[in-house]
């Protein structure tokens, strides 16, 4: 009998070339290679210096999203991108992937979107797989089962030429959260709070899976914000166990197999979870019942307090003190009824349809608070069409946000989206930074209902008041 | 790559923990389409005041930090994006060795293929370093050893297929290359189960 192996183990595993030894990695597979214009034209040049052919551009897929823009006009209309170096970037990619023969979304293309959007959301994310792209939310694509890792640009590289990457296995952190969230509470609370818990390197070397009921019961987008922010606490990936959830999110998707094909993949995919006592490093355990909105006061993903909580002082902490003053905050102080200047929702984080229903929810009817800018920047364009057709992009318009097309906007303002110096941000991204979203911005990641809630009191607010 | 044995300099210490990727190059200078030419913006936020001059407080433009090649920095550096640009930034720069109590995982991996070395101490030795900004300090990599000013040495851990590549500055690209048969027996493996 073989030993109880857990999730990871199993795609680990299945995706050994060589296994690691103790003077060399693992040598491992990689099934799904998604590309963007920042992370790979280094890549390419190495390709073309060292006369390499691309070994499978069946197994690679272009996006463009981080330097692209969101004004309708600039993306359909003709009109001038804003950032020159980045529209240079784009050209670069589209006369790359032209030369080596690589599908590419193009600007106008109808699936373009976040790369960690549009992997599942075209099928071409599945349980079992193992993902990279040189982008370290690539965590996100764990949600399906997959084992997915963000890589430097080296390292596309190498995938580009050989399919393959080297490997030391990562150690395993099980967080199990138990209990049902509360109203208002959800999926975004649910990470930061753990972030918050294990802190910022506190996953580091380590892949986290989530388990419990509470992940069981979450839907596919609310699993894929927990696994999307496992990076801010150190973890390369996160996964969850697929489970009928995803089987019917994936069903019928345009790249997810179909016919007799799904029925064989179906059955490969019942066997991934892991077995009856397989056992992890470390663990970790979280009641859900207990959580509340979260929001972050600091300047990385673990200074994390709930809504209506208080900033802690931590006294003879040089860092901890940088970071209060970059954020205009004290030691001590409450965060809600804070003034808020801009809020944006969208990302890979919450920029799928159910988060901008949940944002939609709480401003049907109401409006954004006068001198508040808000921003709405759908994942993909195949997201921004479902909301459209929902009615969302008209309640967004009318309480006075702006609806855009898809891309990563301000979450990083390569684009030329960005929040201006000294302004407070809500954002339902993922990094607060110093400069993440321009230069002296000051960020405060929330949920979208939470962001919302904001956008509507010119606030920090608990969403629960308006619910 | 170029083969690196041991590296002796005096260090300069950015004390603060959690020091991320935006940090290190803030994404407007991700555009770029090259590796050359990021030292420029390292630390461009923290390096430049707001009129684009070189801030007198930063310790990177003081004249002591002039030929320092070992960077001592706060737990966790290197944490966020996977932008390679972070350690093409450092050793266009003139880094060559980062010493921190811990080093993010995709920072660390991005490091090692640049032959930037990621040096992890434990808190003690973290500590005195970080209180001795100029320390003349030897990092050797035959035996995973940091000797302090005063001949005492602690030892750091160096992955050995790592060690061996930055030692002999093999690059992992060949080595995958090498693996070719192997790689196409899994393909004809995984196409036929
Ligand atoms: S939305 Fe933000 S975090 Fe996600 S891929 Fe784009 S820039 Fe990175």
């Amino acid at each position: 009998m073989t030993a109880p192996l857990t999730l990871f183990e199993k795609v680990w595993r299945s995706h050994e070339v060589v296994p690691e030894a103790a003077d060399a990695p693992a040598v491992l597979y990689i099934d799904l290679h998604l590309i963007h214009e920042v992370t790979s034209p280094q890549a390419f040049t190495a390709l073309r210096e060292r006369g390499l052919r691309l070994r499978r551009p069946d197994l690679t897929f272009a996006t463009m999203d981080h330097s692209t823009p969101t004004r309708t006009e600039q993306v359909f209309g003709g009109a001038p991108i804003s950032v020159e170096a980045a529209a240079r970037q784009v050209h670069e990619l589209e006369r790359n992937c032209e030369a080596f023969g690589v599908e590419l979304l193009g600007l106008r293309d109808a699936r373009r979107g976040i790369v960690h959007i549009i992997g599942p959301e075209l099928g071409l994310t599945q349980p079992g797989k193992t993902v990279v792209c040189g982008d370290s939310h690539t965590s996100t694509h764990g949600a399906l089962g997959a084992l997915a890792f963000g890589i430097g640009t080296t390292e596309v590289g190498h995938v580009f030429a050989t399919q393959c990457l080297l490997q030391r296995k990562p150690r395993t952190l099980a967080v199990n959260v138990h209990g049902r969230l509360s109203a208002g509470v959800g999926a975004k609370d649910l990470i930061l709070a753990i972030i918050g818990r294990i802190g910022v390197g506190g996953g580091t070397g380590h892949v986290i899976e989530y388990r419990g009921e509470t992940i069981a019961g979450f839907d596919m987008d609310a699993r894929m914000t927990v696994c999307n922010m496992s990076i801010e606490a150190g973890a390369r990936a996160g996964m969850i166990a697929p489970d009928e959830t995803t089987y019917r999110y994936l069903a019928g998707r345009l790249r997810a197999p179909q016919g007799e094909a799904w029925d064989a993949a179906l059955e490969r995919w019942r066997q991934l979870p892991g077995d009856p006592g397989a056992s992890f490093d470390r663990e970790l355990d979280i009641d859900a019942a207990a959580l509340e909105p979260m929001m972050t006061y600091g300047t990385n993903p673990g200074m994390v307090i709930p809504v209506g909580g208080t900033i802690p002082e931590r006294a003879g902490d040089p860092v901890f003190a940088k970071s209060l003053a970059y954020m205009g905050f004290a030691p001590g102080e409450r965060i809600q009824e804070h003034p808020v200047n801009v809020v944006f929702v969208g990302s890979c984080t919450n920029g799928r349809l159910s988060d901008l229903r949940a944002a939609a929810s709480l401003l049907r009817g109401r409006k954004v608070a006068n001198g508040v800018h808000m921003l709405v920047v759908p994942g993909s364009q195949q997201v921004k069409r479902e909301a459209e057709a929902e009615g969302l992009d008209r309640i967004f318009i009318e309480a006075g946000a702006e609806w855009r097309e898809s891309g990563c906007s301000m979450c990083l303002g390569m684009n030329g989206d960005l929040v201006p110096k000294g302004h407070y941000a809500v954002s339902t991204s993922n990094r607060n930074f110093e400069g993440r979203q321009g230069i002296g911005a000051r960020t405060l990641l929330a949920s979208p209902l939470t962001a919302a809630a904001c956008a509507v009191r010119g606030r920090v607010t608990d969403p629960r008041e308006l619910m | 790559m170029e083969p690196i044995r041991t590296l002796r300099s005096r260090t300069v210490v950015l004390a603060a923990s959690d020091i991320d990727t935006d940090q290190i190059i803030p994404a407007r200078f991700l555009t770029t389409t090259s590796r050359e030419g990021l030292g420029e913006h390292l630390f461009a936020d923290w390096r430049y005041g707001p009129d684009g001059a070189p801030r007198a407080d930063f310790v990177l433009n003081q004249p002591q930090a002039r030929g320092c090649s070992i960077l001592v920095a706060g737990h966790n550096f290197g944490c966020g994006s996977s932008r390679e640009h972070a350690p093409w930034a450092l050793t266009d720069f003139g880094v060559r060795a980062v010493v921190s109590t811990q080093i993010a995982d995709i920072f660390r991996s991005n490091a090692l293929k640049n032959g930037l070395l990621p040096v992890i101490v434990e808190p003690g030795a973290h500590r005195w370093l970080i209180e001795h900004p100029g320390a003349e300090v030897t990092i050797d990599l035959d035996s995973s050893t940091l000797r302090l000013p005063g001949g005492e040495t602690v030892r750091y851990p160096l992955e050995p297929f790592a060690r061996y590549c930055l030692m002999n500055g093999v690059d992992e690209l060949g080595f995958l290359l090498e693996r070719e048969a192997q790689i196409a027996a899994y393909e004809a493996r995984s196409a036929a189960a």
